[in-house]
């Protein structure tokens, strides 16, 4: 039951095949036997129950308030959620119980979700791994599977197992480790440069990044204001569809939302691409790709072709610059939404007590970790009058020739674009912190991050496992605002790769109706 | 509902027209679709065009340029990082560089952002939001919500009645001699 879509479940819940009480239960006690992956901060075990039983009492009247009524879902810990605590993974808001809810989390609580908990990431969603977070770093459950358990070159002690395991990918690491693990049927995401597409790539789930101004920001703790959009992490495209109905449309509360209407739609189901042009854009065999991901990527661009679409060649020159240009935009505009940071209103706040700026300055080195002052420094420098035009005035009419390379090629006759979404697939995390962060970010954010400068959709979707029996997912880019053709085309892909299920032993008991909290048999 | 036109101050020259298409013809199906090498390398540095000069042929050949080449950029560096800049740094951001280590991951991320000037943005406007051509919405300027102070004082550490309380204000951090700072030391 736990490893069916959240739309199979809806409709177990609709016929009355499971309770919501009985399904909030069992993700409660998965999540505790999957402890160690270290996907959650937060879990809301009381009001999930509450919420469940409310839920359930729907049920029984006959009138569920929707498809998503009753069912367990994950918020990545940067979303303000009323009452329970939201860190962002920082010393900074250790402890900050917020007095609102973010929009998409008030509306998927107004359709009746039952909210498991706040999930791990990297402190204030900086970073491509999930590693740097003060909860620590995020597991991903492929390492746990079979598939790479099987794989993987075994390693002469059983102790050394504990160092094999791979990272999420980030900086939505928790609720992708989330979903893939079976604790929750949807999460949220946050995406700036790739940061729901990266750990969905990497821990074989879908990540679907909507257009800038579809989803409401409102409750979003901002990096950037510019590029930011709550992400939707979903086991398959279909769901993705449905938590994108829910969570679309005009806030008041955020101005840049756009104020057309949106309607929710269902996915067709596609059998024939041949009206389709697909792009693969030449940039993006970028440096350090590796063999496998190359061979994948063209064997989807010879599914596509085989079913009759319109394969073709594009060029966005400006690719390779995408990352620099976050870079400076980023940090700048981290300097500046990090500023309200100072222990007067909410948060840390230092004991220093002999001036207002000693104060701020003493709560602010204590409150932030290296990555984020980093960036605040950094983007601070940037801003300076003397460098203002040379970066960050720079860097935005950077931004206008990678938002106009896509322009260009969208009118040319493309429908979707297709792409790697990562690299590589997970590397294991001794090797991931042989780096510093920003050196990770630029090299794993570069398929994804021209997206969020240009604001388009694009959607990873999970494709083949490696050779060392890791998740790969390719992405698709579309068009602003045309989310429905994007999710049309990734959902036939989806079908045609047919990717296969993560075998977890812990999930398996629980299927079986073993509710022990027997001690995990991995690391015997 | 009144509305208020985003972009009216903010775009003054329009951006030159775009340089005419090339749309490959489509091509016959083939066996790889995908460029079988990286279109680029990583680290591979071009300084940027001087005048006169022809452009260096690579991934770049035609986007982005404004009809007449481009011209060299000035100033290409920015601020050389001497221990004024940095104390300035300190003092606007008020966080600390903490050790030689957050000194020299600046000097990387300037370095890293200096490819920025390889770029030839001669008669593009700079783009603040991908939303430039909508109207931002603006609502009625009513009353609707507030009257919660008690939850927002909730989270303040330090309080007295309906007060948030600060230590004494005008008083600038001391001076870099008498600040426990790492850039005492440099």
């Amino acid at each position: 039951m736990l490893r069916a879509s959240l739309r199979e479940v809806s409709a177990a819940l609709k016929e009355g095949r499971v309770t919501p009480t009985e399904l909030c239960q069992r993700c409660l006690s998965l999540i505790k036997s999957t402890k160690f992956l270290n996907a959650y901060i937060t879990v809301a075990e009381e009001t999930a129950l509450k919420q469940a039983e409310e839920s359930e009492k729907r049920y029984r009247r006959g009138q569920p308030l929707g498809v998503l009524d009753g069912i367990p879902i994950a918020v990545k810990d940067n979303f303000n959620t009323a009452g329970i605590e939201t860190t962002c993974a920082s010393n900074m808001l250790k402890g900050y119980v917020s007095p609102y809810n973010a929009t998409v989390v008030q509306k998927l609580l107004d359709q009746g979700a039952v909210l498991l908990g706040k999930t791990n990431l990297d402190e204030f969603a900086m970073g491509s791994g999930s590693t740097d977070g003060i909860f620590g770093p995020v597991r991903n459950p492929w390492s746990y599977s079979r598939q790479y358990k099987e794989k993987s070159v075994p390693k002469s002690h059983s102790e050394d197992k504990d160092a094999t395991w791979v990272i999420t990918g980030g900086s939505s690491g928790g609720s992708a480790a989330a979903v893939s693990s079976f604790t929750c049927f949807a999460a949220l995401g946050s995406d700036t440069g790739g940061s729901t597409r990266n750990p969905a790539a990497h821990c074989g789930v879908v990540g679907l990044k909507p257009t800038y101004g579809l989803i409401s920001r409102h409750g979003l703790i901002p990096l950037v204001n510019s590029m930011d959009v709550p992400g939707i992490l979903t086991r398959c495209v279909d769901d993705a569809a449905v938590v994108l109905g829910s969570l679309a449309g005009h806030d008041p509360k955020d101005s840049t939302t756009i104020q057309d209407n949106f309607k929710p739609f269902e996915l067709p189901n596609l059998t024939d691409v041949s009206k389709f042009l697909i792009g693969i854009p030449k940039e993006y065999h970028a440096p350090g790709l590796s063999s496998e991901i190359l061979a994948l990527w063209s064997k989807a661009a010879d599914l596509f072709k085989n079913a009759g679409a319109k394969v073709i060649e594009v060029s966005l020159p400006h690719t390779r610059y995408s990352i620099v240009c976050y870079h400076v935009l980023c940090t700048a505009e981290v300097a500046s939404n990090m500023a309200r940071f100072d222990g007067l209103e909410y948060g840390h706040r230092s004991d220093m007590n002999k001036s207002t700026e000693s104060m701020y300055a003493a709560t602010r080195r204590e409150g932030f970790n290296d990555v984020v002052r980093g960036r605040i420094l950094s983007g601070n420098y940037f801003l300076l009058k003397q460098n203002y035009e040379n970066y960050f005035i720079k860097a935005q009419k950077v931004r206008r020739l990678i938002a106009n390379d896509f322009v260009k090629v969208f009118r040319s006759g493309v429908d979707v674009l297709l792409t790697p979404t990562t690299l590589s697939d997970a590397v294991p995390y001794m090797e991931f912190i042989k780096e510093d962060n920003r050196t990770r970010s630029t090299q794993d954010d570069i398929l994804t991050q021209a997206a969020n400068m240009a604001g388009l959709p694009a959607i990873n979707v999970p494709t083949a496992l490696s050779e060392r029996g890791l998740p790969v997912g390719l992405q698709f880019i579309g068009r602003s605002f045309q989310e429905k053709q994007l999710l049309t085309v990734a959902k036939w892909f989806e079908k045609q790769v047919k990717f296969p299920m993560i075998q977890l032993e812990e999930v398996k008991r629980h299927n079986h109706g073993v509710f022990q909290h027997q001690k995990s048999a991995f690391f015997s | 509902m009144r509305t208020l036109y985003f972009g009216r101050w903010l775009r003054a020259a329009p951006v030159p027209p775009p340089p005419p298409l090339r749309v490959p013809a489509a091509r016959a199906v083939s066996a790889a679709q995908v460029p079988p090498r990286p279109a680029w390398q990583q680290g591979e540095r071009r300084s940027p065009p001087q005048v006169g000069q022809p452009r260096r042929s690579g991934a770049r050949e035609e986007d982005g340029r404004a009809p007449g080449g481009g011209t060299a950029t000035s100033a290409r560096s920015g601020l050389p990082l001497t221990v004024e800049v940095l104390d300035h740094l300190e003092r606007l951001a008020l966080v600390d560089f903490r050790d030689s280590e957050g000194v020299e991951r600046l000097q990387k991320a300037i370095q890293f952002a200096d490819q920025l000037h390889e770029v030839n943005t001669d008669g593009v406007e700079p783009m603040d939001s991908v939303l430039e051509d909508r109207c931002l919405y603006l609502r009625e300027d009513d009353v609707t919500e507030g009257n919660c102070t008690k939850e927002l004082l909730k989270n303040a550490r330090e309080k007295v009645e309906e007060y948030f309380v600060a230590p004494p204000g005008n008083i600038s951090l001391p001076k870099l001699e008498e600040r426990e700072t790492f850039l005492q030391g440099s």
